[in-house]
């Protein structure tokens, strides 16, 4: 059971420090917001996932309080990447950039 | 603990720790006030994890609390902040 938990946890930082790179390397900041995103499922989940299983195995009954944090950081990261990402384009609209609007300012798609 | 597990969980705290530095560059060098507020959220998710893992390590599930309450205050943090750049205003 240490090795499940043991690649569980290894898989989750991975994702973290994966999210954080790219958070620091993608160039312009409607490419960085999704970047976070990965720490936030998969490196989230992980933890999630091997804090269950190492405890329902030392206590040998099902522990399953964990998941409750991955469930509210499913829930919640969403909202607080659209909020983000509105502001974004909100202020960059007040400085005067142009940012197109899918849909109403893109050409029609050929049929 | 077996070694495999206590080495895993070395490792995993060194990412982490590398991954809040890398949040920590991106919240100093961010342009604009957008990127600071997005390396925050990546930051506190981080720090979250770190203590699941440090939960992890010393086999306490008082742990485990504490970051479900770091995850509660820091999604409140980051959308409160977010509604203040889109308004200017927290409470309508």
């Amino acid at each position: 059971m240490d090795t499940l938990t043991a690649l569980l946890v290894v898989v989750g930082a991975l994702a973290a420090l994966l999210g954080s790179f790219g958070l620091l390397r993608l160039k312009s900041f409607f490419q960085r917001v999704h970047a976070p995103t990965l720490g936030a499922t998969l490196g989230t989940w992980g933890f999630a996932l091997a804090t269950a299983v190492q405890i329902s195995f030392e206590h040998s009954q099902l522990y399953l309080h964990a998941l409750l944090i991955a469930v509210f950081i499913a829930l919640t990261a969403p909202i607080t990447t659209l909020f983000l990402m509105r502001a974004a384009v909100f202020r960059a609209r007040m400085r005067g950039e142009k940012i197109l609007v899918p849909g109403a300012d893109e050409p029609p798609r050929p049929e | 603990m077996s070694p495999l597990l206590s080495w895993a969980l070395a490792f995993a705290l060194g990412c982490l720790a590398l991954a809040m530095m890398l949040a920590l560059a991106r919240m100093i060098l961010g342009p604009r006030a957008e990127d600071r507020v997005l390396a925050f959220d990546c930051l506190y998710l981080n720090v979250m994890l770190v203590i699941l893992a440090l939960g992890l390590i010393y086999r306490s599930s008082s742990y485990f609390e504490a970051a479900l309450l770091i995850a509660l205050f820091g999604f409140v943090g980051s959308t409160a902040m977010s509604k203040f750049l889109l308004r200017g205003e927290i409470i309508e």
